[in-house]
C-alpha cells in the first residue's frame, strides 16, 4: 500500500528531491489506481465526451446534460466493490453516499439513484445470500434517509462474483443552469472543510481498492452517516442559492490528499491547509491519517472573507461542523502545515497527475475455445425450462430488492422500479428517463459487443418509455490491469462502447474505472455498466394494463446468438457459444422505427427483449397484467431456427410491442414503411401463455402459476434459503 | 389560509408536502424550521414525512422534543386543524398528542409500496369530504409503520370514532389494521401513508381523485370557519 519503486523516482526526480514519508503518503493516495486511473487514463480519451447538450466546467465530477428552460440534468455512477466485500451494509451505503456529494458538488440536488448489484450464486451460496442482503439495506437505509428515490437498477448473480461484490451507485441530479457552481478560487481565499468529522475510517481506502482482494482490511471501509449527509445537502443549497460557494469538491477515495490536489491543480492556484484545524473524530491523529482519511460525508469549500461568515451561519442553522482548514496561494504548491511547521510541500499539479502507464494487452486465449464449445441439446419440456428460467434469481422479480427502496419520496416518479426504465418527471414539463445495464456473461465471450450490447440494451429500455437517449456514463469493471489478457478485455469493451457512443451520438458524460476486482478464485468476468438518460419532451409511455384482443408484435431478428444466455448458462449450465453482436445500422434503425410510435402514443406497452430472450419478455408482459397470451413464434424474424433459440436467444435491437386492436393497421404500415424485419406474432388472451412453432405446440403456461413463481422466487430465496 | 409545513433537521418530505399545498391546492403555505416560533394566526399546521434526525434512537422521538412542539400543542388544544403525515405521525404519537407507538415493520425492512386505505371516520378535518368506507389508492413507505396500542386503548379508540383510516389489506401486522388515527377531539390527524405523494395524476398509477380529498377536506374546514 505505498508508491512503487519506479513512481517513488518519478516523483524524486520531478520534485528536485526526495520526499518525507508524509509526502510520500499523500502522493501514494493520490497515485492509487482508483484516484489516478494510471492504468486508463490514455485509453479514456477515445470516448467522445461533447454535445450539443453537454456543459463542461472545470472541476465537474459529475456530467451536466442541458435539458432547455434553464435547466440541467447532472449525473454520475461510482462503485463501491471492495468495501462492499467486506463490509457489505457499510460498503454499500457509502457507495450512495459518495456519488450523492458528486452530485451536489455540481451544484445540483439530487433526485434519483439507480444501483446495480452482482453477487456470487445465491441459490447456493449462502455467502452470496448475506452480502445481497446486508447490500440492499445499506443503500435502502442511506437513500430512504435521504430521502433520494432508488428508481431502477439491475441485480445478477453469477459464479464470477464468489466472495465479493459489485456495488454500483448511479445518481442523477437536476438544477437551474445559472446556480451550477462555476469552481474558481483566487489567492486569498478561503479553504473550508465542511461535514463530517474525520476519523480513523477508510484510511488507504483507495489503495484498498486498487489492489486484489486478499486481507480483509476492515478499518479501510469506510462507516456510513446519511443524517450528516442530509445535513449538508441542504447546507450546501442554501449557501449556494445565496452564492457562497466559489468552488466545492467531495472528498472521495485519497480523502484530503485528493481533494485538495486536485482542487488546486483543477484551479491553477496553490492550496496551503494546516491539519490541526481540520476537526477530527478522535484524539491523537497523525498527519499521515488525516491526509489519507477517507471519513464520509465531508466536503471541501472554497470562499472568500466576505461570505465565510454566511457559511458559517448556514452550518450552525443545521448543526454542521465546519472548519477553516487553509487558505488559497499563488504559488500552485499543495502545501500541508502542523501549526508553523511545514510537512509536505509539493507542486499540486505534479500530485494530481501521476504517471500514465501503458499497459500491454493481449487476446485472452479462452475466447476462441469458449466459441467453440459444442452447444448443448435443447430441453424434452420447453414449459417447465421457461417456468424455471423465469424463477432463476437474475429473472425473476425484484420487488424484494426495490420494495425496500423509498422509490416514491421527491413525487417525480412517474414510471416507477419494475419497469424497463425509470421516468422522473421535471420541472420544465419534460421528462427524463434512466437505466442501468450490464451483462457479464456477454462480456466474458466477447468484450467489445457485449459492452456495445450493454449500452444498446440501456437505450433500448429508455427508448421504450417514448425518450430520446442523451447521455451516457459509463462503469468499467475489470480484475487486475497488470494481467494483459484481462486489459485486452478492457481495451475492447471501450473500443465497443466508443463506436456505439459516435455512431449514435450519444455523449459520455461521465464515468469511472474499478480495476483489481479479483475474487479468491480468480478476475471477475469483465462488466462494464451502462447508464442511459433519455429525455422526453412530451409525455412517457406509462405501463397500462394489458386487456383481451391486445396484439402483440416483435420488431427486429432473432439470431443464432445464445452464447452467455441465460439459458444456456442457468439452465445447462454452459459457458461458451457464440453470443449476440450488436450491428450498428441495423441498431438505429429499429430505434428510429419504434420511437415515433411510442411517442405518437400508437402502443399500448414497450417491452425491450433481453435476458432470457423472448420467452421471457413475453411472459413478463403477460404476467404483468395477469393475462394469457397465444404466440406464433415462426411469426417473429428469425434465422429458421429451433424453438429453444426463437425462445431464448438473446439477440439484440429487438422490442416487444403491444398494440390495440384499432391502432394495429396504422403501426404495421409504418413498421413496413422503415423497412425493419418485424412479425404479428401473437394476440393476448385467457389465462395461458401458449407458445407454438410451425403450427406444433412447444410451450404451455398458467399465467398465475407463472406469476406466482416469478413474483416470490426471489424473496423466498433470500428469507428462507 | 395559511399553512405551516414544520421542517426538522432530516425531514426529506417536507419539500413534496409544500408543493402539494402550495402549487396544487394554491395554499399560502410557509416552512418553519424546528426552532421557529408559528405565528399567531396559522390556520393549520403539517408535520411531514422522512427521518427527522435521521430516525436515531425511534422513529420521532427526538424531533417530539423539537422548541417547535410547544407550538404545535398549543394548536392542538385550540382546537386547529394539526396532521402528521408517516414521520409526522410517529413525531405526533411520541410527542403525546396522539396514543399508541409505532412498532418497526413485522418485516423488519422497511416497505415502499401502494395500498389502500378505507375511510372510517370522516368527521375530522382532513376527512370530512369523504364518503364512510370510501377507499383512497395511496403509497407507503416506512420502516416503523406498525401500528399497536393495547386492547383497552384500542376500545377507547373505537368508542371516541379516533381510528380515521384502516387499510385494505393487512399490510404490515398493525392493531386492526390501523394506518390512521385521530385525538379524541378529532383536530389532530397522523397517518403512515403519503398523501402528497398521491393527489396529482402523472405519478398517481391509479386514481388521484379519493387522496385529493384528504386537502379539500382541509379547505372546507378552514374556509367554513372564515
Amino acid at each position: 500500500m505505498s508508491l512503487q519503486q519506479e513512481e517513488l523516482e518519478y516523483l524524486s526526480k520531478k520534485i528536485g528531491r526526495k520526499p518525507n514519508e508524509t509526502e510520500t503518503h499523500i502522493v501514494a493516495a493520490e497515485w492509487s489506481e482508483h484516484c489516478s486511473y494510471k492504468s486508463s487514463k490514455k485509453h479514456l480519451k477515445m470516448l467522445p465526451t461533447s454535445g450539443p447538450r453537454v456543459i463542461h466546467e472545470k472541476g465537474f465530477d459529475s456530467g451536466v446534460l442541458d435539458v432547455g428552460d434553464g435547466y440541467v440534468v447532472t449525473v454520475h455512477i461510482e462503485s463501491h466493490n471492495h468495501p462492499s466485500a467486506v463490509e457489505p451494509y457499510g460498503g454499500a451505503a457509502t457507495g450512495v453516499g459518495g456519488v450523492i456529494r458528486d452530485i451536489l458538488s455540481a451544484g445540483t440536488r439530487p433526485i434519483a439513484i439507480l444501483d446495480g448489484l452482482r453477487f456470487g450464486d445465491i441459490e447456493k451460496d449462502p455467502h452470496a445470500r448475506w452480502l445481497f442482503k446486508n447490500a440492499v439495506t445499506g443503500i435502502a437505509d442511506y437513500g430512504n434517509c435521504l430521502g433520494i428515490p432508488t428508481v431502477g437498477g439491475e441485480v445478477e448473480f453469477d459464479k464470477c462474483y464468489t466472495n465479493y461484490a459489485l456495488v454500483d451507485v448511479a445518481s442523477i441530479g437536476f438544477g437551474k443552469k445559472e446556480r451550477l457552481i462555476k469552481n474558481n478560487a483566487k489567492t486569498g481565499d478561503i479553504v473550508v472543510l465542511l461535514g463530517g468529522s474525520t476519523g480513523r475510517d477508510g484510511i488507504g481506502g483507495s489503495q484498498f481498492a486498487s489492489d486484489s482482494l486478499e486481507t480483509e482490511d476492515r478499518s479501510a471501509v469506510q462507516i456510513p452517516d446519511p443524517f450528516i449527509e442530509k445535513l449538508i445537502i441542504e447546507a450546501t443549497l442554501e449557501a449556494r442559492n445565496e452564492g457562497c460557494l466559489k468552488a466545492i469538491k467531495d472528498l472521495g477515495g485519497g480523502g484530503l490528499s485528493c481533494a485538495i490536489s486536485e482542487t488546486a491543480d483543477t484551479l491553477g492556484v496553490g492550496i496551503e491547509l494546516d491539519v490541526n484545524r481540520v476537526h477530527t473524530r478522535e484524539p491523537n491523529m497523525n498527519p499521515t491519517e488525516i491526509m489519507t482519511s477517507e471519513s464520509q460525508e465531508r466536503m471541501l469549500v472554497i470562499t472568500d472573507k466576505e461570505k465565510l461568515p454566511r457559511i458559517e451561519t448556514i452550518c450552525k442553522k443545521f448543526r454542521v461542523n465546519c472548519s477553516v482548514i487553509g487558505r488559497v496561494t499563488d504559488d500552485k504548491l499543495m502545501k500541508v502545515t502542523s501549526n508553523s511547521s511545514v510537512l509536505a510541500s509539493m507542486p499540486a499539479e505534479i500530485v494530481a497527475n501521476a504517471p500514465l502507464l501503458d499497459r500491454p494487452a493481449k487476446e485472452p486465449q479462452y475466447l476462441a475455445a469458449l466459441q467453440k464449445k459444442a452447444e448443448p441439446k435443447p430441453p424434452q419440456d420447453l414449459s417447465k425450462t421457461i417456468m424455471k428460467l423465469i424463477a432463476s434469481p437474475n429473472i425473476a422479480s425484484k420487488i424484494w430488492v426495490y420494495g425496500q427502496y423509498d422509490h416514491e419520496v421527491g413525487i417525480r416518479t412517474i414510471v416507477k422500479p419494475g419497469s424497463d426504465a425509470a421516468v422522473l418527471r421535471l420541472d420544465n414539463g419534460k421528462c427524463l428517463a434512466a437505466k442501468i445495464d450490464g451483462n457479464p456473461k456477454h462480456c466474458y465471450l466477447d468484450p467489445k459487443h457485449g459492452a456495445m450490447g450493454c449500452f444498446e440494451e440501456a437505450c433500448r429500455n429508455v427508448v421504450c418509455t417514448g425518450a430520446a437517449p442523451i447521455g451516457m456514463v459509463d462503469h468499467l469493471q475489470f480484475g487486475n490491469p497488470e494481467d494483459p489478457e484481462i486489459f485486452w478485455t478492457f481495451l475492447e469493451s471501450l473500443r465497443g462502447i466508443t463506436e456505439f457512443s459516435k455512431f449514435f451520438n450519444i455523449p459520455c458524460v461521465g464515468g469511472k474505472v474499478s480495476l483489481y476486482n479479483e475474487t479468491p478464485q480468480g478476475p471477475i468476468k469483465p462488466t462494464p455498466l451502462i447508464g442511459v438518460l433519455g429525455l422526453i419532451d412530451k409525455k412517457p409511455l406509462k405501463p397500462q394494463k394489458i386487456e383481451q384482443g391486445d396484439v402483440l408484435l416483435v420488431v427486429g431478428k432473432t439470431k443464432d446468438e445464445l452464447g452467455g444466455s441465460e439459458y444456456y448458462e442457468y439452465i445447462h449450465d454452459f459457458i461458451g457459444g457464440k453470443p449476440p453482436q450488436v450491428h450498428l445500422s441495423e441498431s438505429k434503425k429499429n430505434m428510429d422505427a419504434v420511437l415515433p410510435l411510442i411517442q405518437g402514443e400508437k402502443i399500448k406497452a414497450a417491452h425491450d427483449c433481453s435476458k432470457g430472450g423472448l420467452a421471457v419478455a413475453i411472459c413478463e408482459l403477460a404476467m404483468t397484467s395477469q393475462i394469457g397470451c397465444a404466440v406464433s413464434l415462426d411469426g417473429a424474424p428469425q434465422e429458421n431456427l429451433s424453438a429453444d433459440k426463437i425462445l431464448f436467444s438473446e439477440s439484440h435491437s429487438r422490442y416487444l410491442l403491444v398494440v390495440n386492436k384499432s391502432n394495429l393497421d396504422s403501426v404495421m404500415d409504418s413498421l413496413k414503411k422503415t423497412q425493419v424485419d418485424f412479425g404479428l406474432i401473437g394476440k393476448f388472451v385467457g389465462s395461458q401463455i401458449l407458445l407454438s412453432n410451425k403450427n406444433e405446440p412447444v410451450a404451455k403456461l398458467r399465467v398465475d402459476k407463472a406469476h406466482d413463481k416469478w413474483f416470490n422466487s426471489l424473496r423466498e430465496l433470500v428469507l428462507h434459503g | 389560509m395559511k399553512v405551516g409545513v414544520i421542517v426538522f433537521p432530516g425531514s426529506n418530505c417536507d419539500r413534496d408536502m409544500f408543493h402539494v399545498l402550495k402549487d396544487v391546492f394554491n395554499l399560502d403555505t410557509t416552512y418553519y424550521w424546528h426552532e421557529d416560533k408559528l405565528p399567531k394566526d396559522l390556520d393549520a399546521v403539517v408535520l411531514p414525512g422522512g427521518f427527522s434526525y435521521g430516525d436515531r434512537l425511534r422513529a420521532g422521538v427526538i424531533a417530539a422534543h423539537s422548541p417547535v412542539i410547544s407550538d404545535v400543542k398549543r394548536m392542538a388544544d385550540r382546537g386547529m386543524p394539526v396532521l402528521g403525515v408517516c414521520n409526522g405521525f410517529q413525531i405526533l404519537v411520541e410527542a403525546q398528542l396522539l396514543p399508541g407507538v409505532l412498532l418497526r415493520n413485522t418485516s423488519l425492512s422497511f416497505m415502499c409500496k401502494w395500498t389502500e386505505l378505507i375511510v372510517e371516520n370522516n368527521k375530522t378535518p382532513f376527512t370530512n369530504q369523504f364518503k364512510l368506507k370510501q377507499r383512497i389508492p395511496i403509497p407507503i413507505a416506512n420502516g416503523e409503520g406498525r401500528y399497536y396500542v393495547d386492547k383497552a386503548t384500542l376500545n377507547q379508540l373505537k368508542k371516541h370514532n379516533q381510528i380515521v383510516f384502516r387499510y385494505g389489506e393487512n399490510i404490515n401486522d398493525s392493531v386492526y389494521d390501523i394506518a390512521g388515527i385521530c385525538n379524541k377531539e378529532g383536530n389532530v390527524v397522523g397517518m403512515m401513508p403519503h398523501p402528497e405523494r398521491a393527489v396529482e395524476a402523472d405519478i398517481n398509477p391509479q386514481d388521484c381523485k379519493p387522496s385529493n380529498l384528504i386537502f379539500n377536506s382541509l379547505i372546507a374546514t378552514v374556509g367554513a370557519k372564515k
